[in-house]
């Protein structure tokens, strides 16, 4: 491959870009950058060499950066970003994801905004904010926050989003009404008979793996898939550690390969089970896992990984890299299968995104 | 017009902007809004829901810590600075 492979990396004391060719083995690394400000969430688009990251400063408030010349220059914007003064106050932005023209921004507490001027002004999303159970939303552990947005790759009046302890939704009339996306999704967290409701789950990332219907879910009790774009989920956690765990990624070309990272439970640390650090694989959709830690530590490895820090780039073989919560940045150039450490000692990774640049 | 003292953190999210620079209004909800007319942008960042002035941002006029709605003068010089906070 002869781009560059690029990794945006979102940390709680600002953004990182590091940079290597197409083999992968020596990496550049520049930052902070975005001022050091918290950032939740990052994207880079390849060809236009754009970079968006969305966060919050506990002094200054909400914005989205933007970087055109790959992060050598930023301007922010949170013009917009606002429920209104009669609203809640929007503590940070959580998500970012663009299609075509459209930015889409997901925020504490748990709203889409959208901007057609790649992130100078924004608009609220009203339709999502309606929805008759948001009266009924209640945050978890990290806060009501709005942290996954797949729009449709060729169909724009469809979106989903995935908000924590509220479950997925989705919307097929560009983004005036909104419908929920969980059923068959498990709330372990809920009395016995009421642990599939229809909503209240505890989404922690949402992907689309086929460019069609195919998501993927890593949840607060399992890991799920759904073959009809969310009306129905089915649990592919069997063969896994733990069912908790926040990260997912899905190969850009093989629907049914995906990694995630367990972690030894929702209870128990929220760390690599038995302190062995490792990602597990599937090449079926989820049917059987594999375990892959060559490469990473065998002992005393008490990290955590968050639920936007795995990114996959679309290098041949593909690349998969995570961070954690301990500044660390692994990555594997053979598809998940061995890992090296790239990056440490960075604050701890909130987000990463991979790219292949041109 | 007052006289408006910026915080360095405040700066350098408005590249070329002075670390003190002028600006008219009878309180500080319109000093601040001519600031952001002659620094776009400005207003998000020291303002919030309400509207009121964001909770980790402190605004003294003549030495005393105000809100949107104390009065400014002319002769007024106005200190914006970062809470102590963060980690």
């Amino acid at each position: 491959m002869g781009g560059s492979t690029v990794l945006v990396v979102g940390t709680r004391k600002g953004a990182f870009i590091l940079e290597s060719d197409g083999q992968r083995k020596k990496w550049s690394t520049r930052g902070p950058l975005c001022e050091g400000w918290p950032i939740h969430a990052m994207a880079i688009d390849p060809g236009s060499r754009t970079i968006l990251a969305g966060g919050g400063s506990g002094w200054y408030g909400p914005a989205v950066w933007r970087s055109d010349d790959l992060g050598e220059t930023w301007t922010h914007s949170s013009a917009g970003l606002t429920y209104g003064d009669d609203g809640p106050k929007i503590e940070t932005v959580w998500a970012i994801a663009r299609r075509n023209g459209t930015v889409y921004a997901g925020v504490e507490p748990a709203g889409l905004f959208r901007s057609d001027d790649c992130g100078a002004n924004w608009s609220h999303v009203e339709g999502l904010t309606n929805h008759p159970t948001r009266k009924d939303w209640q945050p978890g552990g990290g806060g009501l926050c709005l942290h996954s947005i797949v729009p449709h790759p060729t169909d724009d009046n469809r979106v989903w989003v995935g908000i924590s302890s509220v479950g997925s939704f989705e919307t097929r009339d560009g983004r005036k009404t909104w419908e929920t996306r969980n059923r068959g999704v498990r709330a372990d967290f809920m009395p016995p008979d009421q642990q599939f409701p229809e909503f209240g789950q505890c989404v922690h990332k949402l992907l689309l793996a086929d460019g069609r219907e195919r998501l993927y879910q890593q949840n607060h009790s399992g890991v799920f898939r759904s073959a009809d774009g969310g009306r129905q989920w089915e649990d592919i956690t069997p063969g896994l550690p733990s069912t908790f765990g926040f990260p997912m990624g899905v190969h850009p070309t093989r629907p049914d390969t995906v990694w995630t990272i367990p972690l030894n439970g929702a209870d128990r640390g929220r760390f690599m089970p038995d302190a062995k650090s490792a990602v597990w694989r599937s090449d079926d959709a989820g049917k059987t896992w594999e375990r892959c830690s060559e490469g990473l530590p065998q002992s005393n490895a008490y990290q955590t990984v968050l639920r936007d820090a795995m990114g996959v780039e679309a290098n041949d073989p593909v690349g998969v890299y995570f961070g954690t919560t301990g500044g660390e940045l692994y990555g594997s150039s053979d598809e998940g299968r061995t890992w090296r450490e790239i990056a440490a000692h960075l604050p701890p990774v909130w987000s990463v995104e991979a790219a292949v640049v041109g | 017009m007052a006289v408006v003292v910026l915080p360095r953190s405040l700066l350098v999210l408005f590249p070329g902007t002075p670390r003190r620079l002028e600006a008219s209004g009878a309180t500080v909800r319109e000093l601040i809004a001519d600031l952001d007319k002659q620094v776009p942008g400005m207003w998000d960042r020291l303002c919030e829901t309400g509207p009121a002035i964001r909770t980790h941002v402190n605004v003294f006029v003549a030495g005393e810590r105000a809100s949107l709605e104390t009065p400014v003068t002319g002769d007024s010089t106005v200190h914006v600075i970062p809470a102590v906070s963060g980690g």
